[in-house]
């Protein structure tokens, strides 16, 4: 069978990383081949590319054995390639066939909609989508939304739908719908690429599997049904070299985190976490070992006050916080560095000084009676600059103006300053080099040494090996593993959908 | 330029602008920035003043000597910087806020009613004393604006409307009220006006000082340029100093980061904007009890909506407020005497323009370079 699409040597750089190196993939007509891989392997760049919005320094692509070279994503349209991002690109005001015309040639002037109206639902009915051409695109659901993006691609004309983590927003039972139409649309001979990070859906979709780690290839053209998921597991996450950190055996004191049954929801009010127990020591590193989106940011949330549980019970210290403010946590001792540095760690317009002592701001020796002692407020932003070589021109610059890895110092003089007795991790270590992620660690651990119960979130395997006293996996809001061995490749098969295993008790 | 037409063809602009973010601005950066961007409205007012065919450099001199010429009209200036004083800093202190308070001129309009209520209501009887009278309308127009600014706060807070909406709905209420209270309650004689308060619920003015001081003759200044001043003051010392302040400059810049800091800003929201309506409440007592001295329709000529652009120009700093207010009140003094009248406006916007403009140079290094080949 000819190939539809075929990369070749695919490398697109954007400034210090190369999120694509010499990348060969290809799509046949009527498959729908999945392309697997960690967040952050390239997997979305590469798609990208194929879709108009970049361009690669090297390689080539052909399109039914011609080669191409598209300028926007306009180009690669024309030739009936179309990509539906993570985040919708619709309207909320309009209806859902305003959102479909919008940007085409057809209709002119006069709309007409009525007319059109009839034409999607005529595509959507070819393909099993239902929908209803005058709803404004507010009055639906995420899983509607996203059936008005495939629709508009269609409409199109498009032949190659890539998908860009489709699943990533719906609900269960949205996915099994969206799994139909998916199948409905490769009936019909269309082409699909399906970008994820869970192997249980790609085992449950695909025809064919690429994977990509870090930007290269690991395996491609894999049939699902002569493979495992323990081996597409070690193919995304695979071994990394460990850094060598100091750390000593200690053996953790008493319990300070302590979740009991917590659920909560995620910001479109689905429920984000199940019934999620889980207690951190003090003097204890706990790693949750997760793949982005399974219900760690709402985690890092509730324990810090700023998301309510819809379940459960919190304490910190024996004291239920369950529910109160974030102030109420920030009282008790809790730190917390955020996952989101620029949007919630800080305050971007404001000065060094004036982000360093956001939480410190209502105790002496900064508050007086009158006000903010302002000396006092720059002397602690300068010793602090200094002990955790914040580097900035002075205390008085606004933190907009400095690179993420001084940003993400700002934030730990900050959180870790104040001797916390939890400390909540998210990502510490997210985007920054490999000299600023050392030296984050190795305030983590003394941090542990100093006696602090630590939960420490992140992405990155290696990180949470080398860190934790204890690793637990969370997966779709659930914890599904609890003190279980650093072990690429069950950790990775856990966190991607693999089977539960024994909750083991931890060792204490 | 000079060049010949043969030159001008082969002649390609060697220089471009590199435009790239400041790291750090040193201190006497925005003030000279400023300083500039004032002087080349003036610049650009003067060639548009030639264009018409007047004379800028009379025109320009006219419109110094109609505002600040001499001690009477400085003194008449003063007065008009007053209300201006109270409105700008309402307005800055919710904007600091990124609370888009466009009501200062209904807070105003509530403030004059607050105090006109003690007054013919009789809350404080007619011979009370100067001070205890003069408190209690303070009192009183403070309450008004700030009442005037809980309304858009709460609903603000609670269900998120949209405080622009509501503030500038609520100007067109607080006028209409006070019209109902100047026609219907309060109307002297069926003039849209009340009576003339009493002695005691005037601010004293310089003119009163005429017997020690001759000098004060007919200075119709009063006391509510100090309290401005003094409200200009604190209200600095609130949003720069004060742990409110650092609060409020945090909601300001980062909701998120502020609530991650534990900062209630359901509350801090309803609070601001009662303190910025009851700044601008103050503003409207003053007018009543120092320039108009009775309750009518006509008490603002848009004090409160000026005041926004006073806060910008201020870069939302009550102190630097006073000074712009200043002159603003000699532009509107000066308006009365120059003709045509747009002259003196023409010249407002220019300079707010030019100032707007020039923010850019305060965040970015702009910087003329030769074209690399």
């Amino acid at each position: 069978m000819d190939n539809l699409v075929e990369m070749q040597g695919i490398t697109k750089r954007f400034p210090g990383v190369i999120a694509n190196e010499d990348v060969d993939f290809e799509l046949r007509p009527g498959e729908i081949h999945a392309l697997l891989g960690e967040n952050g392997a390239g997997k979305s760049t590469l798609m990208s590319v194929l879709a108009g919005l970049y361009k690669s320094e090297e390689g080539t692509m052909l399109v039914r054995g011609n080669p191409v070279s598209f300028n926007s994503p306009r180009d690669a349209i024309d030739l009936g390639i179309g990509m539906i991002h993570q985040h919708f690109t619709l309207i909320q005001s309009q209806t859902v066939t305003e959102n479909i015309l919008l940007g085409l040639d057809e209709p002119r002037f006069l709309m007409r909609l009525s007319h059109y109206d009839k034409q999607m639902v005529h595509v959507g009915d070819q393909f099993g989508l239902q929908v209803t051409p005058d709803a404004k695109i507010w009055q639906l659901s995420v899983g509607e939304q996203q059936r008005v993006e495939i629709l508009k691609m269609l409409y199109r004309g498009v032949e190659v739908l890539i998908m860009d983590e489709p699943t990533s927003v719906l609900a269960p039972q949205e996915i099994d719908e969206l799994f139909k139409t998916l199948r409905a649309m490769v009936a019909e001979g269309k082409s699909i690429v399906f970008i994820s990070h869970k192997l249980h859906e790609v085992m449950t979709i695909a025809d064919r599997i690429t994977v990509l780690r870090q930007g290269k290839v690991t395996a491609a053209r894999l049939d699902p049904k002569q493979s495992s998921k323990a081996e597409l597991a070690n193919l995304m996450v695979g071994r990394k070299v460990l850094f060598e950190l100091e750390k000593t055996a200690k053996e953790p004191g008493d319990v300070v985190l302590d979740l009991q049954q917590v659920s909560a929801d995620n910001d479109k009010r689905l429920p984000a976490l199940h019934g999620v127990s889980l207690t951190v020591r003090s003097g204890e590193i706990v790693g949750v070992a997760g793949v982005a989106g399974n219900g760690q940011s709402e985690l890092g949330e509730i324990i810090t006050g700023l998301r309510s549980c819809t379940g459960g019970t919190i304490l910190v210290g024996g004291n239920d916080v369950t529910n109160r403010s974030a102030r109420t946590s920030i009282n008790y001792g809790v730190a917390h560095v955020p996952e989101d540095r620029n949007h919630v760690g800080t305050a971007p317009n404001l000065s060094i000084t004036d982000n360093i002592i956001m939480k410190k701001y209502r105790d002496p020796p900064l508050a007086k009676r009158t006000g903010l002692d302002r000396n006092a407020a720059q002397e602690m932003a300068k010793g602090l600059k200094e002990e955790y070589t914040i580097l900035a021109p002075s205390v008085e610059t606004p933190t907009r103006n400095l690179s993420g890895g001084n940003v993400q110092r700002v934030i730990l003089a900050r959180e870790l300053s104040s001797q916390p007795t939890l400390l909540i991790a998210m990502q510490p270590t997210r985007g920054l080099d490999v000299g600023a992620i050392e030296g984050v660690q190795r305030l983590l651990l003394e941090q542990r040494e100093a006696g602090a119960a630590i939960l420490l979130v992140s992405e990155e395997l290696e990180e949470i090996f080398s860190l934790s006293d204890r690793i637990v996996v969370i997966y779709e809001g659930e914890i599904v593993a609890d003190g279980i061995e650093a072990d690429a490749e069950k950790v990775g098969l856990l966190m991607t959908g693999g089977s539960k295993v024994h909750a083991k008790e931890p060792a204490a | 330029m000079s060049s010949t037409t043969a030159e001008r063809r082969s002649f390609r602009w060697p220089l471009v602008l590199q435009i790239e973010p400041r790291i750090d601005s040193p201190r006497w950066l925005a003030p000279l920035v400023s300083l500039v961007a004032v002087i080349l409205a003036l610049v650009i007012g003067a060639v548009i003043l030639a264009i018409i065919g007047g004379n800028p450099f009379r025109a320009y001199a006219h419109i110094a000597g109609a505002a600040f010429g001499s001690l009477g009209v400085f003194s008449d200036t003063l007065v008009k910087a007053t209300p201006l004083i109270f409105t700008g800093t309402a307005c800055a202190v919710a904007f600091k806020m990124k609370l888009w308070n466009i009501g200062a001129e209904g807070q105003f309009f509530m403030g004059a009613l607050g105090a006109g209520v003690v007054i013919l209501a009789g809350v404080v009887s007619e011979d009370a004393s100067r001070f205890v009278t003069l408190l209690a309308m303070a009192v009183g127009g403070a309450v008004f604006g700030a009442a005037w600014g809980f309304i858009p706060g709460i609903l603000k807070a609670r269900l998120r409307v949209n405080e622009i909406i509501t503030t500038l709905m609520l100007n067109y209420i607080a006028i209409a009220l006070v019209n109902y209270f100047i026609f219907g309650v309060w109307s002297e004689g069926g003039f849209q006006m009340t009576r003339v308060f009493q002695r005691a619920a005037w601010l004293p003015r310089l003119s009163d000082l005429a017997d020690q001081f001759p000098i004060m003759r007919g200075l119709t200044t009063h006391a509510g340029f100090i309290f401005a001043v003094i409200v200009a003051i604190v209200a600095w010392y609130i949003l720069f100093r004060s742990l409110w302040g650092y609060e409020i400059r945090l909601i300001g810049d980062n909701p998120r980061a502020a609530a991650y800091a534990g900062i209630n800003i359901t509350r801090n929201t309803v609070l601001v904007l009662m303190l910025s309506g009851g700044i601008a409440g103050l503003g409207g007592m003053s007018e009543i009890a120092g320039v108009i001295h009775r309750l009518q329709g006509s008490i603002s000529p848009g004090y409160g909506f000026t005041g926004i652009i006073i806060a910008w120009l201020a870069k939302l700093n009550p102190l630097i407020v006073i000074p712009v207010s200043i002159l603003f009140g000699g532009l509107i003094l000066a308006g009365r005497e120059i003709q045509p009248a747009g002259v003196p406006r023409l010249i407002q916007g220019v300079i707010l323009f030019m100032l707007i403009a020039s923010e850019v140079f305060l965040r970015y290094r702009v910087r003329i370079v030769r074209k690399t080949a």
